[in-house]
């Protein structure tokens, strides 16, 4: 494989997904003349749609290449992390979908505010939605720009450019239903890409798994299949596992989803869909990696790239040839997009919905003008990342990653739940819940090892682990309900009759 | 009108502890299937039949879990609290 030559057929490919994705940002730009439409895609987005949509947004350039590297490298080790990015979608369903449908418009902060004082709330909710929304970003944009430089063989500054440039087009313009098709197609293309490959790979191995499995042992040792380095503590192995799992439930961008549908049913219904295809995409990624395995080898994989993040490129290209992976990397590339596009558009709503509506215009601004700051929020963010990703480069960012989920599960999700369930939640304990849960995953980050010995080279740590989740998730909680009780308000326990009711029976009944 | 609160109030509960009852249920296994991968790495290792190991299989039992946990929670509610949840309106329609 030619990293560093440009590669025409992956060029075509993504020349032909750019232009489908501007005629389908050209015809959402049409459609896009109110706030409904612009964060919500009017509302009108069916339960098969909405799956793959989440789909998209939840299966990031980092889980196709990643894990499958990651499998490729370290066998067993690569499907601890695909279960983590699963199991937090029965928590999403069961405790979140709907309430959140049901009493918001177009952020989550609408519902930890529904019955909570307006300004204070808000402007938490929305930096802890920046938060996630930034090392997200972060994330997605360096791994762009080193992946599109393997690739396509951009280089690194001119792929970050595009990523942002072509990502600014179709939120600004098409917002809400725009990025939700380019998410739909990309995940269309994703799970076809996915599937083909897998179906390459087990022809070798009459269409078996195990065959599979059972020659990567016969090459690497029967090691490939067992646990090994990635889960050597157990307190540092379930404090990632609840970040992931609750993480999930607190990501703005997959949170914001549930608002484009008609109703909690549809949101529900929806979330089945997601699971399936992104529980199936896992297991095929699975194979991809053992496929990688046996069909590439490991040193060569580490040839390209140590991190293993070219496994399933250099898969397609020993299956599939020349063709197949000019394929695979334009879906990378197009899945970056996607994501990026996504991520940018939740940042927007919580600066113009949350931050300049409600707490600058006291809620009270014409749909012209929450467009324009809307649109004028995009542009800023679209800056901001291509910023960020030239910044960051030559950063591990697979911790960031990490960060975003922890701060999401630490920050966001204690919030949220107590707003829904607990009667006697108030506007301060909903402020110190938030920002405490921001702040100590921060703090406890930068004092691990992550930031202290690997990246800044000291010999030791403030903090013994790696993932502060099992920390941090308990004391937002705890901080929140103690603050609470500590000074009780009325006027948001009244209002939690009236939260109750419009939980299950919508917005349409109660008023 | 108390009627009405009553019977909401009642599905509302049904829906609440079925949620809770399922969370419990994916979060207690997976932190006992990484519990285990701490713990005990070389029972994981074991190898049932070429090419199979405990770890993956249960990893791959985990998954299906997530999925079934989901069918479930949808499907009740799609049938039993949508249904209910249409009684409670159309009670406080017809009582207006």
């Amino acid at each position: 494989m030619q990293t560093a030559q440009p590669n025409m057929i992956a060029m075509a490919f993504f020349a032909i997904f750019i232009a489908l994705s501007l005629v389908i940002t050209w015809f959402a730009a049409r459609r896009t003349r109110s706030t409904e439409a612009f964060y919500a895609a009017g509302r009108s987005v069916t339960a098969f749609q909405n799956g793959l949509a989440l789909a998209g947004d939840y299966m990031s350039a980092a889980s196709f290449l990643g894990i499958a590297g990651l499998v490729a490298l370290s066998g067993f080790d690569g499907l601890i992390y695909s279960i983590g990015f699963l199991v937090g979608w029965p928590v999403v369903v069961c405790l979140i979908a709907e309430p959140l449908r049901n009493l918001g418009k177009f952020t989550f902060s609408d519902v930890v505010a529904f019955r909570l004082r307006q300004v204070p709330v808000r402007v938490a909710a929305a930096a802890g939605s920046l938060a996630v929304v930034s090392f997200y970003l972060i994330a997605q944009m360096v791994g762009a720009g080193n992946l599109i430089r393997l690739l396509f063989g951009l280089n690194y500054e001119t792929a970050v450019v595009i990523v942002g440039l072509v990502m600014l087009a179709y939120v600004l313009f098409g917002g809400m239903i725009a990025t939700t098709w380019v998410q739909i197609i990309k995940a269309i293309l994703l799970l076809t890409g996915a599937f083909l490959l897998a179906i390459l790979v087990l022809m070798k191995f009459s269409f078996n798994p195990l065959v599979l499995f059972e020659a990567a042992t016969r090459q690497y040792g029967a090691g490939v299949l067992a646990p090994g380095r990635f889960v050597s503590d157990p307190v540092d192995g379930i404090s990632l596992g609840l970040a992931l799992m609750f993480g999930t439930a607190g990501l703005p961008h997959i949170l914001m989803r549930f608002y484009t549908v008609p109703d909690a049913r549809t949101a529900r219904v929806s979330v089945a869909y997601a699971t399936a295809a992104i529980g199936g995409f896992y297991l095929l990624t699975f194979i991809l990696g053992f496929g990688a395995m046996v069909l590439v080898g490991q040193p060569a994989i580490r040839a390209v790239d140590a991190g293993g993040n070219m496994a399933a490129p250099l898969l397609a290209e020993a299956v599939g040839g020349q063709a197949f992976l000019g394929f695979i990397s334009a879906v990378a590339f197009a899945t970056i997009l996607a994501v990026v596009a996504g991520l940018t558009l939740a940042g927007a709503a919580a600066l113009s919905h949350d931050i300049y509506v409600h707490v600058f215009r006291g809620g009270h601004a014409t749909e012209r003008e929450q467009l324009r700051v809307a649109r004028g929020a995009t542009i800023l963010l679209a800056i901001l990342s291509i910023v960020l990703g030239i910044a960051f480069k030559g950063q591990n960012v697979a911790y960031m990653v990490g960060l975003a989920f922890a701060i999401a599960a630490s920050a966001n999700f204690p919030a949220l739940v107590l707003s829904m369930f607990w009667r006697n939640f108030t506007t301060r304990g909903a402020q110190a819940s938030i920002l405490v849960g921001t702040i100590s995953t921060l703090l406890l980050i930068w004092m691990s090892p992550t930031i202290q010995i690997d990246l800044l080279k000291h010999s030791t740590a403030y903090f013994p682990y790696r993932n502060p989740g099992l920390f941090t998730i308990p004391l937002s909680f705890i901080v929140g309900i103690v603050i609470s009780l500590m000074a009780p308000e009325a006027a948001a326990q009244d209002g939690f009759t009236r939260l109750e009711h419009q939980i299950h029976v919508g917005e349409e009944e109660t008023a | 009108m108390s009627d009405i609160t009553v019977h909401l109030t009642r599905v509302a509960a049904a829906r609440w502890r079925l949620a809770l009852l399922l969370t419990a249920i994916m979060t207690l296994t997976y932190v006992g299937f990484i519990l285990l991968i701490a713990f005990n790495k070389p029972l994981l290792g074991t190898i049932l039949m070429p090419g199979l190991s405990l770890g993956i299989l249960l990893g791959v039992l985990l998954i299906i879990t997530a999925w079934a946990l989901i069918l479930i929670y949808v499907r009740w509610t799609n049938t039993h609290y949508d249904n209910r949840v249409a009684d409670v309106r159309r009670e406080r329609r017809a009582g207006r």
